[in-house]
Formats: C-alpha cells, structure tokens, sequence
C-alpha cells in the first residue's frame, strides 16, 4: 500500500513538471491575468454582454419588435412585460438594448481591427527601416494627428453617407495614425535586438523579419492600446449616433437610442436609464480588460 | 610552465598532423578591407586594411582586445555591418570564389545562412523569445532548401538531436531551456543548412566554464562531422589554444600577427602578441604580479601616421613612428606586421 502511494506521488509530481513544460506564452499570460480580479470580472461581463448579443437574434423577433412600430403600446412606464418601458414607437427597450449589443460590439472590434492592423503595418515599417523611409511615413502620420480625429470622421461620414459601415471604416482610419506611432515606438526596441541580427544571418528576408521576429515581440503595447481604444470606439460611436452621423433611425444602436429619448427625458427619464447604463457597463469591462492584459504583458509587473 | 603554455603544447602536439594538413583552396579571402563608422560627430575607423584567408575545413582564431574590429570585421563577411552608420570603404571579400561586396541583396540572402552562418556571443538575447525552437531552426533549412514545412521540422529535430537535445524538446519556447542549452539552439540553427563557413563570436563568453567546455567539445566534434571552415572570435587565448588551427591577432583594426597556432604562440614574432601573453596570470609563481600591456588601446577616432601599437611598445624606435609597418614574412603562413625586424639582429624576449 504504501509503495503504492509513493508511485503516485511520485507520478503526481512528474505531471506536474510536464504541464510546466508545456506552457506556452499564452499560457503564461493566461496564468497572470487570472491573478488580477479586475481584468477577470471584466472578462465575464463582456462575455456575458456577448452572450445577449448573440442570444437577442433568437429571443426577439428583429422586424416587428426591435424596428417595428406598435402604436397601442407608446411609452409605457416599467412593467413585468416592458422591464425597461417602451419608447415612442411602442418598442421594448429592454429588447432594443440586448440587440443594440451587437452594433455596438461590431463598431468597436471591427473599427479596432482596421486602425490595429494598418497601424501596426504602417508603423513597423517605419520603425524597422528607419532612416528616410521613417521620416517620410511619420511626417505623413504627423499631418493626420493634428487634425482632430472627431473632425476626420464626421467629414468622412459626410462625405460618403451615413451608414454602419462608413461609420466603423471612419472610426477606424482616423485612428490609424494613433497606433502607427505606438507600433514604431515599440518596433524601435525589438529591431536591434540580437536574434533580428541572426535572423538577418541566416538570410530572413526584411518581410518575414518584420512578420516573424519584430511585430509578435513588439505587439504587448498595440494589443493593450487596441482593448482601450475598443472602449473609446464604442463611446465615439454612441456620441456620433447621438448627433445624427452614425447609424442611421431604425437600428437599436445605443447612442442612437439615447438621442431619441432625449426628447422625452422630462416625462420617461427611464427611456435614457437602459442605453446608458449599457454603454457604461461595456466600456468598463473592456478597460478592465485592457489594464489586466497591460499588467500581464509588462515584464517589470511580474512578481 | 604557465597554464596556458601546458595547454597549448598538447593542443599543438595533438593538431600537428591536421596543422599541417590545410593545402586545400581558400574558402574565404579578405583583401584590405577598411571599414568605418560615421557619425555626425566623428568618424570611427573600425577595420583599417585587413588581410585574411581562410582554408577549407581550418580554424581560424581570431584574437584581440575589445575594440579591435573583430566583430565588424566578421559582421562585413555577411554584409551585416549596421548601414548608416557603417561604411565598407575598401576592400574584397571572396566567398567561394565570389565577391561578396558585389551581391545583390537578394543573393546575400541566399549566401547568408546557406555559405557562411554565424553563431552570436549571447545565447539569451540571439532566439527570438516569442517562436519555438523548432521553427526557428526549420526558418533557416526552409529559406535555402526546397522542402516542405513538414519536412524542414524534421530536419530541425535531427538538428536538434546532435546538439544533444532530445526531438520533442523542439516544441518549446527559448525560455524552457538554460544558458548552455539555448547556445546548442543556436549552434544547431547555424548548422542547418551545413555551411561552408561558420563565424564563432566569442561562442562561450556568456556562458558558464563548465558549459564552455561542453559546448567547445561540441563544437569541435561537429565541425569535424560537417568539414566546416570556422572562424572563432575570442579573447580567451586557452580557446584559441584548445580549438584552433590557425591564429590572426588583431589591434587597433589591423591584423597584427597570422600564423599556425604554433608559429604564434611558440614562435611569437610582434611585441603585442607578447604582450597578451605576458598579461596571463602564471600557475607556477602566483605570487607575481601580472603583467598588463601599459597603456591604452589607441582613439579609433584618429589616423595614426606610424604603427598603431608604438605608444605601447617597449621595443619602439623612431622608425615606428612614420608610416604602417609592412607584413613581414616568417615563414608560408606567418607573418607579423612590425618594423622591427628590419634590423636583421631584433627579436623580441619571447619566441625564437
């Protein structure tokens, strides 16, 4: 009996040495991040916003009660049926907020996306080159940030027409100079180290050491901006919405529904309760996120 | 008997068939290569004119203080020399019978890795921490060689395997392993694609003196399997003793003395070769004081009229001060660049 325990004790422990073996970066990560409450609360809510937003397309039917009009049941007060009231097109606002996750969630990540990966191009290139071809790239980035980025996207929208879509790719474009010069920044510090020297050595050409070597060890600062500017995306969004240049009247986008409330905030200040306490919870799962994942990236941070 | 000297004689005594034994072609020749860096501030001259072959499956050691050029001059070899700052102002350097200073970049990718790879001082900073071993060696096997993705990841692990590193270890990340282990890494990634040349700088610096054995006797034991021509940058003259075939001293840029290990360390010929030699701590009498070269290594920032090493020499005479002092053949493969041996009587207190 007890020779039998040994050996499992012994195989417990040679388990033990094998998964730490196979640990991986994402692993490491995985470990450190789960350290930090914060960062994991936040990942539940946003798992949990996800969730409505996927489930909403099931449970409510999109024609009839998220753009439909329903004419006997205008502005009712909260209710069992109505947990959040009805606006003034008879709609319920709980539905329309569940649904409004997904426009939402799609404006930020999509427009995150675009500035992300052009940035980080732009950016490395400017960074691992040097020299002229930096100078020129970050005059250009330069003339871009002065002006203000609020201002490129209304004249964006302007200029192609109010819509989902122009909306995401204004979002996104007029931010692409803000991750550019964080990708150079960083960039800079990963192009003299040694093992791009030895890339180089054994004949790397500057494509793949840029893609191979450079940007998955320059990429911690990039992804912690882009889990940030996911939040500020989804505040920009609502607040273009909110004055008429986002998405356009029916969809159940958030900032879109609070400028329709706002004509009635005196009699149903409940219309605007819903949208906003959903744009504010969103925002504040995707920051928590984002200071989890700087702490968990930052060498200097781990105990 | 100093250490050292113990050392060199057997090293010598066991290498004196394979000393003799390079009559093969030269796979390298480096013709007056002068390099320098320029900044807005100064220029640095770096690499003043040197002169260096390389035979089929030699060793050559390269020795020299820090500052000495050693590792630009190697770093030109590939065509790695940082541009700007630096600048290859002359020079031929002939890889396999081809210039290299007239490639096309595209061609210098194909020649990198494949005709000369390199091995880098530091183990813990050269692997990219970020990919796993395996795919950094296989990075290297699927730019010069047709093969699959597949295919080339086995390669890597039969790379692997004579490193002395299991197979399944290539799966890990650079961080899983120790100091000595990652050094295999990169020796088994320098080797992959059987190189004619391979460039040691300063392969076991960083590495503890019980790995360094190790890795040396490694390194040995494969470049016999894989008849590669080396060139090892060190300032550990016991390296050079125990792994050399050949000896280039540099100073100052220039290559001071080139020889066979013997005819360097037994028949020292230029007064700083012995200098080196005298600063090396002495077992018999450790009562003595070392001995160091007086002096500073000369501003790299300025042109010296004469020889670089006078202010330092204690055989200086007036001659030394005006103008580089030509090479002076000793023998087929020695040569020592001093004005000295003008005057038929000079020689210096070690040596022949």
């Amino acid at each position: 009996m007890r020779y039998n325990k040994k050996s499992t004790a012994s195989l417990k422990s040679t388990n033990v040495a094998l998964q730490y073996r196979k640990q991986s970066r994402a692993n490491m990560l995985w470990r450190q991040f789960k350290k930090n409450k914060g960062a994991v609360s936040g990942l539940v809510l946003i798992v949990v916003i996800i969730l409505i937003a996927v489930a909403s397309n099931f449970i409510w039917d999109y024609d009839t009660q998220i753009t439909g009009m329903n004419s006997l049941e205008r502005l009712l007060s909260p209710s069992l049926s109505h947990p959040f009231g009805t606006d003034h097109m008879g709609r319920d606002v709980l539905a329309r907020v569940c649904y409004g996750a997904r426009y939402s969630l799609l404006i930020g990540f999509s427009a995150v996306s675009i500035s992300m990966i052009f940035g980080a191009i732009i950016g490395s290139i400017a960074g691992y080159y040097g020299g002229r071809v930096e100078s020129i790239i970050m005059r250009i980035v330069e003339l871009f940030l002065m002006i203000p980025a609020i201002l490129l996207v209304i004249i964006f929208v302007s200029v192609f027409g109010t819509s989902l879509l122009n909306l995401i790719i204004g979002l996104g474009a007029s931010t692409i100079p803000h991750f550019a010069r964080n990708a150079r920044a960083s960039v800079m510090t990963v192009r003299g180290s040694e093992f791009v020297e030895a890339a180089k050595a054994v004949g790397a050409s500057d494509l793949r050491i840029i893609f191979d070597h450079v940007l998955p060890n320059a990429f911690s600062p990039i992804l912690v901006q882009a889990t940030t500017r996911i939040a500020s995306c989804i505040i920009d969004a609502a607040a273009f919405s909110f004055l008429g240049l986002g998405v356009p009247a029916p969809l159940p986008e958030w900032g879109a529904m609070l400028a329709d409330a706002r004509q009635f905030l005196r009699d149903h200040p409940n219309l605007t309760v819903a949208p906003g306490v959903a744009i504010m919870l969103t925002v504040f799962a995707v920051n928590l996120i984002g200071d989890g994942l700087r702490d968990a990236l930052d060498p200097k941070l781990k105990k | 008997m100093r250490l050292l000297e113990r050392c060199a004689n057997d090293a010598i005594s066991t290498n004196s068939e394979r000393n003799t034994g390079f009559e093969g072609e030269n796979v390298l020749e480096v013709k007056d290569l002068r390099i320098r860096y320029e900044t807005e501030d100064a220029v640095v001259y770096a690499v003043n004119g040197v002169n260096l072959t390389l035979k089929r499956q030699c060793t050559l050691g390269l020795v020299g203080e820090t500052g000495a050029g050693k590792t630009t001059t190697v770093l030109s070899l590939l065509r790695l020399v940082p541009s700007p700052p630096g600048v290859i102002a002359s020079g031929e350097i002939i890889v396999n019978g081809r210039n290299v200073m007239q490639m096309s970049s595209r061609e210098l990718q194909q020649m990198r890795g494949n005709e000369i790879a390199m091995i880098f001082q530091d183990p813990m900073t050269s692997l990219n921490p970020v990919m796993r071993v395996g795919d950094q060696i296989a990075e290297s096997i699927r730019k010069h060689e047709k093969v699959s993705k597949k295919e080339s990841l086995e390669r890597a692990k039969e790379t692997l395997l004579k490193v002395g590193i299991t197979a399944d270890r290539a799966n890990d990340y650079p961080h899983q392993f120790s100091g000595g282990m990652k050094q295999r890494v990169v020796i088994a990634i320098a080797l992959a694609c059987n190189p004619t040349i391979l460039i040691a700088d300063e392969p076991t610096t960083a590495l503890d003196v019980t790995i360094q054995a190790q890795v040396l006797e490694m390194m040995k034991a494969l470049k016999d399997e894989y008849k590669t021509a080396t060139i090892m940058i060190t300032h550990d003259l016991g390296i050079v003793a125990e792994t050399c075939d050949e000896v280039a001293v540099m100073y100052a840029g220039r290559i001071v003395e080139r020889g066979t290990l013997r005819e360097v360390f037994k028949e020292t010929k230029h007064p700083y070769t012995e200098g080196l030699f005298n600063s090396l701590p002495d077992i018999n009498d450790r009562k003595s004081e070392l001995r160091p070269i007086k002096g500073q290594t000369p501003d790299p920032m300025k042109t010296y009229p004469g020889c670089v090493f006078v202010e330092r020499c204690p055989y200086a005479v007036d001659a030394c001060f005006e103008g580089y002092p030509d090479e002076v053949q000793f023998s087929d493969t020695h040569y020592a660049a001093c004005k000295g041996y003008n005057d038929k009587s000079f020689h210096i207190m070690r040596g022949g």
